[in-house]
Parts: structure tokens; C-alpha cells; sequence
């Protein structure tokens, strides 16, 4: 029985005691009051059995007219009493119950059983995702897209009702509960066959510390992605094996480096960890030479460091900087400290304080006082999407949607990470010829990244096929199942058998059962390819171009025939 | 002293004690048992069924079972008497009256169980 009912039995004892004793002292009355018969000679009272009867239709207030036989006045004047008692009884149980009803904490049992039974229930591998502000959020639509199913715990009770507004395709179990409480955790799935992996993106480091070391101890079998601000934390979560630790400023500042020294690697690798199926961002470029830094925060340290291993000269304002030769006081919105930090011939601005406004006003400043200046803005906060939108910084930095991309990119295709270690490898030319390809494929989104080892579980067909020992090359399978002339949209991007790794294989590469394939394309194309790998006809179709049933009657005429 | 343990164990005393009351006696003779006793003694086993509720524990759970027990052997009880006096009109004969108090007697099993229990639950608390 779960808790819900108790809770109901324990608080509705008074209420229950109180009526079993008023209806006991109007029974026992009733059976004692001598009655009246027809000639009007006294009677015998009722007896238990019609004293029972009365009070259950009178207590009720039900008020059912059949009276065994005409009362005496001595048991009109107890019914009367009766009637004034049991009706205080029954007010009192009800609103008992209704007070019961409403109350937070009943409520908030009710909502935690159906929510733990939701997810006991669940069919589906499923991630599950703690803190549901705006990083969780941006992965929980994400997840949505791509139909991949997860589970929410979220502190702030607000959150969770605006998720159910989301109107998200998939149906989601998402609870108001503290995500550091190791119950809450097993209660949201974390021991769960179907669980597969937990995302800590609270914004408090603290919690996400706590969150990771319990799915370390309670499920170790399954990765955490932790998000981590503070370097201690993020050296404490890796102390103890967390799989990924995202710090978004080092990650930012990182891809910032990368767009500097390589701005064709940094668009590609771009393409591929941005949220799937979004609008392109527009290409950066972000220039060598004088850059100024406004902010020498977590964020500020970050950048610097990276910036200056990339050759860059670099000028920090900060109200409480003065620790360096060349850096200012100030916070960088007024026109003089800029000055002062060599604007005019400056390439480049980062406005990277935790204050939005600031930010914006950094870089509007700047840009007026050097129209060529390159500008990064860091935005802190998603409901300020309109301001950073109107201005329209060169490159606008959101540690939210940073670590949201990075947990989409590393959850829906584990070999992308693979890829990512290889792409060193291109240089310019060839990163710049495959951001052309996946842009062509894509038509104005950005791809989806996914892989598919060649199994019987992940795709059947094909496997089969290559075990029977057919030669399959992968430029064979690209073509789209419903008109073979046609070539899907899918960019192959990585092969992985056994321990070798090739990068970008040909239209020409033989494949074999066992391989990993790694692809990026647009959704619906992943949805076709999947379908060829899977369904043995489309993959026959797709082969050799015979189009036929696969019925046992087709295949014998098929045999016939040849 | 704990007020609501005085109260609790009263009525599951008091609900075995009325019970009692009523079985003892000739089986058979409607004029040792009488209705009022086991009317008293329904209603205090109801009111010591309501006083168990909500208790999650396995001693709390075979509390109410047995309370649960003898309130179903005693609304038998009173429902046999019920038809009997007035709606086959037989009266109390002695088949009538010995099944009532058979009845209750079971009803008294379950509730010398309940009495078990609370005398095993005292001796079993060391403060």
C-alpha cells in the first residue's frame, strides 16, 4: 500500500472515532426511549435493528420519510439531539477530508508516488537530467527533438509546472525535489535497467558535486556529466571518476582560442556540437593582435589564459584587476577606460562580466569608439536572448547553451568524441571542405549527430547481410529508399572496428559486421538511413534496386523467375 | 505517561473485556446474552479499529488485522441477530442465539490476539 493511504487513514482517525461514537450514543438512546403505538399507550422502544436503520438515513441527512411506526414525544425529543449531533459528526469528517485534500504536503505525496511509478514504468532508456533551469531546459528540448526520453529533477516547484507547459512531444515524468538527496535520485530512475546516463546541471556546483558522487556509489555502471564552474569542484568531481566535467568558461574559451588559431577547425567542430537541427550561426572570424578583456573573473581567467597562448595581446580591465602590467581599473563601460586601453587600435573586445547590462554596454561603447573592433559579449542570462539578439555581437558566449550542446553532443553520439580527438588531424582546407559538405546537406540547420554499429541490435538488416557474407560499400547504402538515384544527405564521418579509427571514409569503403559508423545529417535522413540499416527489403531496395514484397509467395516466384 | 497509549489500550482492553461479557454463558439461552453488550461491544471494537489506522508498522499491521477480524465477526453477529428478530420474525431460538454468540466468539479470539499483541509490544519497549 503506499503512503498516500496511510497518510489518509491517520489523519481521518479523529474524525472516524468521532462519528462511530455519536451514531453509538443515538443509537443506544433511541433503543431506550419508549415509544408510542397506534392507540396512543406506551410501547416498547426501538429496538437496535430499526434504531440503526433511522440514524443511518437521519445522520445522513438523507432524510428518507419511513418512519417505522409514529414516534412518542420522548423519542422526538432525542431525535432531535440526534439529528443536531450527527450532523456536526459528518460536517466534521468531511471537512476533515477536504482540508486533507488540499493540504501541501498530502498533495505533494500524491504527486511523488505517480511521478515514482511513471518512472518505474518506464519502457524506454532514458537519461536523467537534475536542475531543469536554463541549461537543463535547452537539453530537455533537444532530447524532445530527437526523441530521446528523460526524466527531470528540478529544486524550484515553478520550473516544474512550467515544463508541463511546454507542450514537449514525448511524455515526461519531472518532479519538484532536491536533486542531492540520494532518494529523490533512486526515486527519479537512477537504479533503473532503462537508466543510461545522469546529467548534473544544477547551477549551484555544490549540488552537482553531490550528485555525481551519488550515481558513482549507487549506479556506478552508468555516466555522469557534471557541470562545474570552480576548479576545485570540477578536480574533486574528477577525483572520484566522473565521466565528464563541464566547466562552460573553459570550454568557451577554448573554442575562442580554436577560432583564432584555426577558424575553419572551430567552424566545423561548431557544426557538429551546436544543438541539433538550430539555425547556423554565422562563421567567426575573430581577428589576431590587441585584444582588450573587461572582466577578470572565472570567465576572464579562462579567456586570458587561452587568448594569450595563441599570441595574442591582451589588456585587462577589471574594478579589481591591477595585478598584471597592463591591466586597468575599471569595469569597462565608460568611454575614458577604453580609451586609456588602447581602443583605437585594439582588433578585438571580450565583454565578459557577470552583469548583462555591463556587457552590453562594454560592447556598444567599444563599437562606437572602433566600428572594426571584433566583439564578444558574454551573456549570463537566456531571458536577455532579446537584448544580445538586437545588438548582435560577433560572437555571443551563454554558458548555458555551452554546456547544453556539449551534453547533447557526448549522449547522442559517443563516438563524436572520438572524432573530435581526430579532427587535429585535417587541416584548414580539408575542415573547410567538410563544413561545405555538412552545410550542403543541411540546408541552413545544423546536423544531427549520430552513430550506428553495424549489429544485430542496432541494424539488423545490414548485419545480416554482411554476415551472409555480401560486400557492402558505404556509398552503397547512402541512397535514399524511396528513389535510389537520389543520394541521401548523410555525411559519414567517422569508422571505428575493433581498435582502429578511420576518419572521413570514402564512398568506396568496404564495411564489415561489427563496425561503428558515425554520421551527421539532417533528422529526417537519419530517420531513412536507420530504416535501410534496419528493414532487410528497403536494404535490398537500396543494394540492388529490386523492389520486391519479401513475402514468402514473393521470394518463390522471385526464385522461379531467375 | 503517554496520554494517547492509556486511550489506545483502553479500548482494545475494553472491546475484548465487553466481548467477553457478551460470550460467557450458555450457548444456547437468548437470556444470557444480551443484545445491548454486543452492540457496546461492536462499537468499541469500531472505535479501536479507527485508533489503529495509519500506523506503518508490522505491529501496527497485525494490530488491524485483527481488529478488522473482529469487526467483521461481530457486524456477522449483529446482522444474524438483525434477520432473525425482524425479517424472518423466528426470534432467539437456540439455533438463532447459538450462532450469534459463536460468532462473537470468534470476534473474542481476535480480539484476545489484539491483547496478545499489546502485552508482547509493552514488554518488548524497555523504557
Amino acid at each position: 500500500m503506499n503512503s498516500a493511504f496511510f497518510l489518509v487513514l491517520r489523519r481521518m482517525r479523529a474524525p472516524i472515532i468521532v462519528l462511530i461514537v455519536i451514531y453509538a450514543i443515538a443509537i443506544f438512546g433511541l433503543t431506550l426511549v419508549p415509544g408510542v403505538d397506534a392507540e396512543g399507550k406506551a410501547s416498547a422502544p426501538l429496538s437496535f435493528f430499526h434504531a440503526f436503520y433511522f440514524i443511518s438515513y437521519t445522520a445522513t441527512t438523507i432524510g428518507f420519510g419511513e418512519i417505522p411506526v409514529a414516534f412518542s414525544d420522548g423519542q422526538r425529543l432525542w431525535v432531535t439531539i440526534c439529528i443536531y449531533l450527527t450532523v456536526v459528526g459528518w460536517s466534521y469528517s468531511v471537512v476533515t477530508l477536504i482540508a486533507l485534500l488540499q493540504d501541501k504536503g498530502f498533495q505533494n505525496t500524491l504527486i511523488t508516488n505517480r511521478f515514482a511509478r511513471r518512472v518505474r514504468q518506464t519502457r524506454q532508456d532514458f537519461y536523467l537530467i537534475c536542475g531543469c533551469g536554463e541549461t537543463g531546459g535547452l537539453i530537455a528540448r533537444s532530447f524532445d527533438h530527437i526523441g530521446q526520453a528523460f526524466v527531470v529533477l528540478e529544486k524550484d516547484e515553478l520550473r516544474v509546472e512550467e515544463l508541463d507547459l511546454l507542450d514537449f512531444k514525448t511524455d515526461t515524468p519531472a518532479l519538484a525535489a532536491d536533486a542531492r538527496l540520494p532518494d529523490n535520485l533512486r526515486l527519479a530512475g537512477l537504479c533503473h535497467a532503462k537508466c543510461r546516463g545522469v546529467l548534473a546541471v544544477t547551477n549551484d556546483d555544490e549540488a552537482n558535486l553531490a550528485i555525481a558522487i551519488a550515481v558513482r556509489l549507487l549506479n556506478p555502471d552508468i555516466p555522469v556529466i557534471a557541470r562545474a564552474e570552480q576548479k576545485s569542484v570540477a578536480a574533486n568531481m574528477a577525483s572520484f571518476g566522473t565521466d565528464h566535467i563541464i566547466n562552460p568558461y573553459e570550454r568557451f574559451a577554448d573554442s575562442l582560442a580554436l577560432a583564432v588559431a584555426a577558424p575553419e577547425r572551430f567552424r566545423l567542430i561548431e557544426l557538429l556540437t551546436s544543438l541539433p537541427e538550430t539555425p547556423l550561426a554565422e562563421p567567426h572570424q575573430p581577428p589576431h593582435g590587441h585584444w582588450i578583456l573587461c572582466g577578470y573573473g572565472r570567465f576572464g581567467h579562462a579567456v586570458a589564459e587561452r587568448l594569450r597562448n595563441t599570441g595574442i595581446r591582451l589588456t585587462i580591465i577589471d574594478p579589481a584587476a591591477g595585478d598584471a602590467d597592463h591591466d586597468i581599473i575599471g569595469d569597462g563601460t565608460e568611454a575614458s577606460t577604453l580609451r586609456q586601453a588602447g581602443i583605437s587600435e585594439a582588433r578585438g573586445i571580450v565583454a565578459g562580466s557577470n552583469n548583462d547590462i555591463n556587457n552590453l554596454s562594454i560592447a556598444v561603447t567599444a563599437h562606437e569608439l572602433n566600428p572594426e573592433l571584433f566583439v564578444v559579449a558574454r551573456q549570463n542570462q537566456a531571458a536577455n536572448n532579446a537584448l544580445f539578439a538586437a545588438y548582435g555581437a560577433d560572437f555571443t558566449v551563454l554558458p548555458s547553451r555551452v554546456i547544453a550542446q556539449e551534453c547533447i553532443a557526448l549522449l547522442t553520439a559517443p563516438l563524436l568524441a572520438r572524432f573530435l580527438d581526430r579532427v587535429q588531424q585535417l587541416d584548414e582546407a580539408q575542415c573547410r571542405h567538410l563544413v561545405e559538405r555538412l552545410q550542403a546537406a543541411c540546408a541552413g540547420l545544423t546536423p544531427v549527430v549520430w552513430d550506428n554499429r553495424l549489429n544485430a541490435a542496432e541494424a539488423p538488416a545490414c548485419w545480416q547481410a554482411l554476415m551472409h557474407g555480401r560486400t557492402i560499400e558505404l556509398g552503397s547504402l547512402l541512397a535514399d529508399a524511396a528513389d535510389r538515384q537520389r543520394r541521401l544527405p548523410v555525411v559519414p564521418l567517422l569508422v571505428e572496428r575493433g581498435t582502429d579509427y578511420l576518419l572521413l571514409p570514402a564512398d568506396d569503403f568496404t564495411l564489415q559486421a561489427g563496425d561503428q559508423l558515425l554520421f551527421a545529417s539532417p533528422l529526417a535522413a537519419q530517420r531513412e538511413l536507420e530504416l535501410t540499416l534496419r528493414n532487410a527489403n528497403e536494404l535490398d531496395y537500396v543494394l540492388t534496386g529490386n523492389d520486391h514484397s519479401g513475402s514468402l509467395l514473393g521470394k518463390l516466384l522471385a526464385g522461379r523467375t531467375a | 505517561m503517554n496520554l494517547e497509549k492509556v486511550i489506545f489500550g483502553f479500548f482494545i482492553l475494553l472491546a475484548a473485556t465487553l466481548n467477553f461479557g457478551f460470550f460467557i454463558g450458555d450457548i444456547g439461552n437468548p437470556e444470557l446474552h444480551s443484545v445491548y453488550e454486543l452492540a457496546a461491544a461492536l462499537v468499541v471494537s469500531l472505535i479501536a479499529t479507527a485508533l489503529k489506522f495509519g500506523d506503518r508498522t508490522q505491529i501496527g499491521a497485525i494490530h488491524l488485522s485483527t481488529s478488522l477480524v473482529a469487526d467483521l465477526q461481530l457486524i456477522a453477529a449483529a446482522i444474524t441477530w438483525a434477520i432473525a428478530e425482524h425479517v424472518t420474525g423466528v426470534g432467539m431460538t437456540a439455533h438463532v442465539t447459538s450462532s450469534v454468540v459463536s460468532l462473537s466468539g470468534g470476534a473474542l479470539f481476535a480480539n484476545i490476539v489484539s491483547v496478545i499483541i499489546l502485552i508482547v509490544e509493552t514488554v518488548m519497549l524497555r523504557r
